[in-house]
């Protein structure tokens, strides 16, 4: 799991209800949610800033249509191993 | 989902300091960052969700689901099958009642909203009439397995080419937690306090299984929203369940087990890991049925017209609507017919629309009956109308036709200003007084008594209200009656009726008339 990032993870922290089925779903563990609190009062998930694959896991977790958007690393020049979720990327 | 530091960090200063900091991450999303990767967003929000959800004027960029709930993810993962799929402009969205009511805020396709438990019946109606669009019943398991347990096995059982995502959280959320068909032995709720036991309660219904008894359904899975794994595979269904409809393959059918942390009292990630612990064990994953109906060719219905079924077909003649037999002065006259259940009420508005189309006449028929095949109350509205008719239901008619007492005064009040009241009676109540409007009595029960029938009541008044108000031709009439009227002796009290009503109008001195120029009066 650890090594260099593949991808990211943005959160509106607006729309984000700090559920914590992403930081709990997340394979590398990548996410967390944040000691401070959003305008409504809850505290909103953070992307760490390590090893995120971009396996898209915390998207299909995260009941909220728009609150994460998962980005990969566009060009690699080694095709990276295949993770949960990845499969789907090459549709996209 | 507990945290200490909720309290004491509530200070504007820290929030701003927590917007400044992620709006500053936000922008460094879009451009690259430090490094020389390039980064392209693979997973973001649907284009089949609406950019803002407009249900209320706050918090429009959320949906009103609790932290954790099920019903999101669901959401997410239909809109991604749609948008894959490319069908997002040809689905038509049927929303149920439960939480996710609103579900038509959220989804930009064609939207529907029904009654409750009625998704599967309405989905019918929709994809029968458009066949060519996706139909989606989305119900949650009080609608679709308590209330609507007869539409969706139905529904099933026909075969609708619909898709069903049938969501279960094995309690009512939106009402606060009573038990649902598909709580599970032992599971508290506020109707089962000591835990569902068979012995009072029953067992949980197991919609995946018993659909899949019958022999119509194309597809029948069960997923669950448990953890990672479950999740994809719950992707994987509800787009194939999706694809089978798409193809026009039959009936598809999901069932998505699906976490309630609210009202199971539990933190969203206990809660998805109860659906994995507990409910998983109750409602077994698995795919049920995956296979085309074997439905015989060559067994469609013949397409014929109702009329030549029913063997109703009107004379050439009576069907030539370019010319009318009748000059009609008026654009259209709505009248309203009342009385007991068993005075021909209903007939007669029948015997008018029939009329009224053999005039080449727009017609309507409304009836509002009780459970009595007689006495209890009854009427119907007739529109008689040049042009389309844009609701059967009349607010204000132009003629009310009050076969009794009660009739004429539960509905005089609503006739419309320089309107007619035809009443069945000797005389009007002494009481009674309509101002704006003009009233005949006219005695139509002792006429047809003494024609030989009170049957004919309806036909007295019939012939009354066409010489009051003209709008129908006599001859019409008799024609009607003749192909209507099986008995010949009846119709000949009819034909008596109808010229005696008439007759009556001619020579009687009209009642508080007050004249109108719009020839009613």
């Amino acid at each position: 799991m650890a090594g260099q990032a593949r991808g990211k993870v943005a959160i509106d922290v607006e729309e984000c209800k700090g559920c914590g089925l992403c930081v709990e779903s997340c394979p590398p563990k990548c996410l967390e949610l944040a000691p401070e609190l959003n305008s409504y009062g809850v505290h909103p998930a953070r992307y760490t800033g390590q090893v995120c694959t971009g396996c898209g896991i915390c998207f299909y977790c995260c009941p909220e249509p728009g609150a994460i958007t998962v980005y990969r690393i566009k060009a690699k020049a080694k095709p990276v191993a295949p993770v949960p979720g990845g499969e789907h990327a090459a549709a996209v | 989902m507990a945290n200490e530091s909720v309290i004491g960090v509530t200070d504007p200063e820290t929030k701003s300091e927590v917007k400044s900091e992620v709006s500053s991450e936000v922008k460094s999303e879009v451009s690259p960052q430090a490094s020389n990767d390039v980064y392209e967003p693979i997973h973001s929000k649907s284009p089949v969700f609406y950019d803002l959800y407009e249900r209320k004027a706050e918090l429009q960029h959320q949906t009103h689901y609790c932290p954790g709930c099920g019903h999101g993810v669901a959401h997410k993962l239909i809109a991604e099958a749609l948008q894959e799929l490319g069908l997002q402009d040809k689905t038509i969205f049927v929303s149920p009642v439960g939480c996710s009511v609103f579900a038509y805020y959220y989804f930009d396709v064609g939207n529907v909203q029904v009654a409750h438990g009625r998704a599967p019946a309405s989905a019918t109606a929709i994809k029968r009439s458009c066949p060519g669009r996706i139909v989606i019943s989305y119900q949650g398991d009080g609608d679709l397995a308590a209330i609507g347990t007869a539409e969706i096995v139905h529904a099933a059982n026909r075969g609708e080419k619909i898709t069903v995502f049938f969501v279960n959280n094995a309690i009512y959320g939106m009402t606060g937690g009573q038990m649902a068909p598909t709580t599970m032995v032992g599971q508290k709720s506020t109707t089962s306090p000591w835990g569902r036991r068979p012995s009072n309660e029953g067992f949980p219904l197991h919609m995946a299984e018993l659909l899949a008894t019958l022999e119509a359904p194309a597809y029948i899975e069960r997923v669950a929203l448990s953890d990672n794994k479950n999740i994809m595979k719950a992707r994987r269904a509800i787009r194939k369940a999706l694809e089978i409809q798409r193809d026009g393959a039959g009936f598809s059918f999901v069932e998505i087990l699906s976490p309630c942390p609210t009202i199971w009292g539990k933190d969203p990630v206990e809660a998805r890991r109860w659906v994995l612990d507990k409910m998983i064990p109750t409602f077994p994953l698995n795919v049920f049925r995956d296979r085309r109906p074997e439905i015989p060719a060559g067994n469609e219905p013949p397409q014929r017209p109702v009329a030549d079924v029913l063997g109703i077909t009107p004379k050439a003649e009576a069907r030539d609507v370019s010319k009318p037999k009748h000059a009609h002065h008026f654009k259209d006259v709505k009248i309203k017919i009342a009385g007991f259940g068993g005075q021909g009420v209903l007939l007669l508005g029948q015997l008018l629309i029939e009329m009224g189309m053999r005039e080449g006449l727009e017609v309507s028929w409304l009836p509002s009956y009780g459970p009595e095949m007689r006495s209890g109350s009854a009427h119907c509205h007739v529109c008689l109308s040049k042009e389309r008719i844009g609701s059967p239901l009349i607010s204000h008619p132009d003629v009310l036709v009050a076969m009794n007492e009660y009739s004429l005064r539960k509905f005089a009040h609503e006739v419309a200003s320089g309107g007619v009241i035809l009443y069945n009676g000797a005389s009007l109540p002494a009481d009674f007084s309509a101002p704006d409007v003009q009233v005949v009595s006219i005695p139509a029960s002792e006429i047809a008594d003494k024609l030989g029938s009170t049957k004919a009541t309806n036909i007295v008044m019939m012939g009354a209200l066409l010489e009051e108000t003209e709008c129908l031709a006599p001859g019409t009439a008799l024609s009607v009656l003749e192909d209507k009227v099986k008995k010949l002796n009846l119709l000949e009290i009819d034909r008596k009726a109808l010229t005696a009503g008439r007759l009556f109008i001619d020579e009687q001195a009209h009642i508080g008339a007050v004249s109108q120029p719009d020839g009613f009066a």
